[in-house]
């Protein structure tokens, strides 16, 4: 498979990053590389094999998963961080609120 | 004061006996880095304020003849991923440059009551990105054994200020071998846990079925007696596992004779040095020669490691760092709208290589390459995973190279990213099977570069492999 200039501005529309004309070139060479190294995967069939999403140590004998859920505590298990703390590494606040620029557009 | 190899067994008895005060300790140790960090760039920020005022603390315990906890007074640095309240944790991005986190990871919070004195922040690739350290926003890590040469990473600050005595110890994090890998680079012991032995809370999310945070120590029983310190359960990672921590520094004085060790072809084969080669081949007679048995073991899905970690970490990448958008916290560029804001302040905030894995990841895990990739991958990794789950059916442990060369040089492979990421193509699989993995020294190359070995274990049997690894260095 090969990614395509449009797919580059696609997929970093998708994640949110505007990328420079310079990088956008360097991207769609690297991704190129990556994925056809990646590519060799298809060698292999899979269609009878699970997906692991986790790491497989959790799940040792007689651990059963849900042995990991602690009872529920009055009130929550902490206290939420004090609102002026939540907001001091803020880049711009109100002392109430996150400021933001405008969201919607005239 | 500074000893030239100070242990923690080391540190503690002078503070016992008196020798010593931990506040001397201390300042002997903000000295060295003063004098030699300038070279090696090992520290990001040093907290001196909060190391003296815990300095003084224990000093205040041994006047009084109290009974010292068991890290008392030992200077350690923390890799710059790991919050810690009060202190600048920047995880070597510009993104995080001005950030000082409300609330101490659990690992450094234990290591604290423990006693230990933190020194510092170390350098590491941004968001423990990188094979090098070289992707760090601030500066790159010289390897103190070779300062033209990179001391590995992701955490290569933590194994340069360790190799270099500016930290007796530190803690690392490894998600496709970024304790074990700068470890060998420098000739030091990394070790990384079983996934879920030691919490992750605290720890800036890179990859976080793949995160692991370890200890980076200069010996074997200094590996364990951290370990012991940061392991178990914890309230605040409910991917924490509730299995009991056993002793493992009493764990390490077992006798090794007659356990079964395994040598895999897979970690032999194409693009390993020879000078590592005939390290670890001597460093496997050496173990046969304290008694192990020797077995030959296959792990035939190896060669698909590299490949299926690189989705799987970058697509648990893309979705991690989405929630750096100059917001609530973290660097923030201005702009008229705030979708231009949140573009404009990932594009400036983050590094090229940060940018290039958040764009594979959200591409793998985009409408159309799913299946193709992310899926793919996943299912690659059970067949990983099921290699170990094989081969530990036969042997005890299993030792191979740590990396395929001995440290490369400062802009060797910076521009060929590829290349890079197959420096990582022994660790990936302990990461993706979440099994124990350690590196310990093993020689050098003529040019005196170390090498490392690595031991890989069953789930949750970390003593097995530091108690070959303890057996090896005191044999060696």
């Amino acid at each position: 498979m090969k990614v395509t200039e449009k797919e580059v501005a696609h997929v970093a529309g998708l994640a949110n990053l505007e990328l420079t004309a310079e990088e956008s070139a360097r991207m769609l060479h690297d991704l190129n590389a990556i994925l056809s190294y990646i590519d060799r995967l298809n060698q292999m069939e899979t269609a009878n094999v699970q997906p692991l999403a986790q790491a497989p140590g959790l799940m040792i004998p007689g651990e059963a998963a849900d042995d990991c859920a602690r009872d529920d505590i009055e009130g929550g298990l902490r206290k939420s961080l004090p609102r002026e703390e939540a907001l001091e590494n803020a880049p711009a606040s109100d002392g109430t609120f996150f400021r933001v620029p405008k969201v919607i557009e005239r | 004061m500074t000893a030239n190899f100070l242990t923690i067994d080391a540190v503690r008895s002078a503070l016992q006996e008196r020798r010593l005060t931990a506040t001397a300790l201390t300042e002997s140790y903000f000295a060295k880095i003063e004098k030699q960090d300038g070279e090696i760039g090992a520290y990001v920020t040093l907290s001196k304020e909060r190391a003296l005022n815990k300095a003084a603390a224990v000093d205040e315990l041994a006047a009084k003849g109290d009974p010292l906890p068991p890290l008392a007074g030992v200077p350690v640095g923390i890799k710059d991923v790991m919050v810690t309240r009060g202190v600048r944790t920047t995880a070597g991005s510009k993104m995080l440059g001005n950030y000082i986190p409300p609330y101490d990871c659990t690992a450094v919070a234990r290591m604290e009551a423990a006693g230990v004195v933190v020194l510092g922040k170390l350098n590491c690739d941004e968001f423990a990105m990188g094979s090098s350290n070289e992707n760090s926003a601030w500066r790159p890590v010289h390897n103190p054994r070779d300062l033209g040469r990179v001391p590995g990473g992701s955490s290569g600050g933590a194994a340069a200020a360790v190799a270099a005595e500016m930290a007796v110890a530190a803690l690392g994090s490894d998600t496709g071998g970024s304790i074990r890998q700068p470890a060998s680079f420098c000739g030091i012991v990394g070790l990384k846990p079983t996934y879920g032995r030691v919490s992750r809370y605290g720890l800036i999310a890179f990859a976080s079925s793949l995160d692991h945070i370890g200890p980076m120590t200069k010996t074997v029983r200094d590996a364990a007696i951290l370990l012991q310190t940061i392991a178990g359960s914890d309230p605040m990672d409910s991917t924490s596992h509730p299995a009991t921590v056993p002793d493992y520094v009493a764990g390490i004085e077992q006798p090794v004779r007659g356990l079964r060790i395994g040598v895999a072809q897979e970690y032999f084969g194409e693009g390993l040095n020879h000078e590592v080669r005939i390290a670890v081949e001597a460093a496997i007679q050496k173990l046969a020669a304290l008694g192990c048995e020797i077995v030959k073991v296959s792990l035939p899905h190896t060669q698909y490691a590299v490949p299926t970690y690189y989705i799987v970490a970058t697509a648990e990448a893309s979705s991690n760092l989405a929630r750096f958008d100059g917001v609530r916290y973290g660097y923030r560029a201005e702009a008229r709208t705030l979708s231009g804001m949140y573009r404009k302040t990932r594009d400036q905030g983050f590094g090229m290589e940060v940018k290039r894995r958040i764009m594979l990841g959200t591409y793998v895990l985009s409408a159309g390459y799913y299946d193709a990739y992310y899926l793919k991958a996943q299912k690659v990794r059970t067949l990983l995973a099921r290699d170990f789950d094989d081969a530990f059916t036969k042997v005890d442990a299993i030792v191979t190279p740590t990396t395929p060369t001995a440290a490369f040089k400062l802009g060797e492979k910076s521009d060929d990213p590829l290349a890079m990421y197959l420096a990582d193509i022994y660790t990936v699989t302990a990461d993706l099977a979440g099994i124990p993995a350690i590196s310990i020294p093993c020689g050098e190359t003529k040019e005196k570069l170390p090498i490392g070995l690595q031991i890989l274990g069953k789930h949750f049997d970390e003593v097995t492999i530091l108690q070959l690894a303890d057996a090896y260095e005191k044999a060696a």
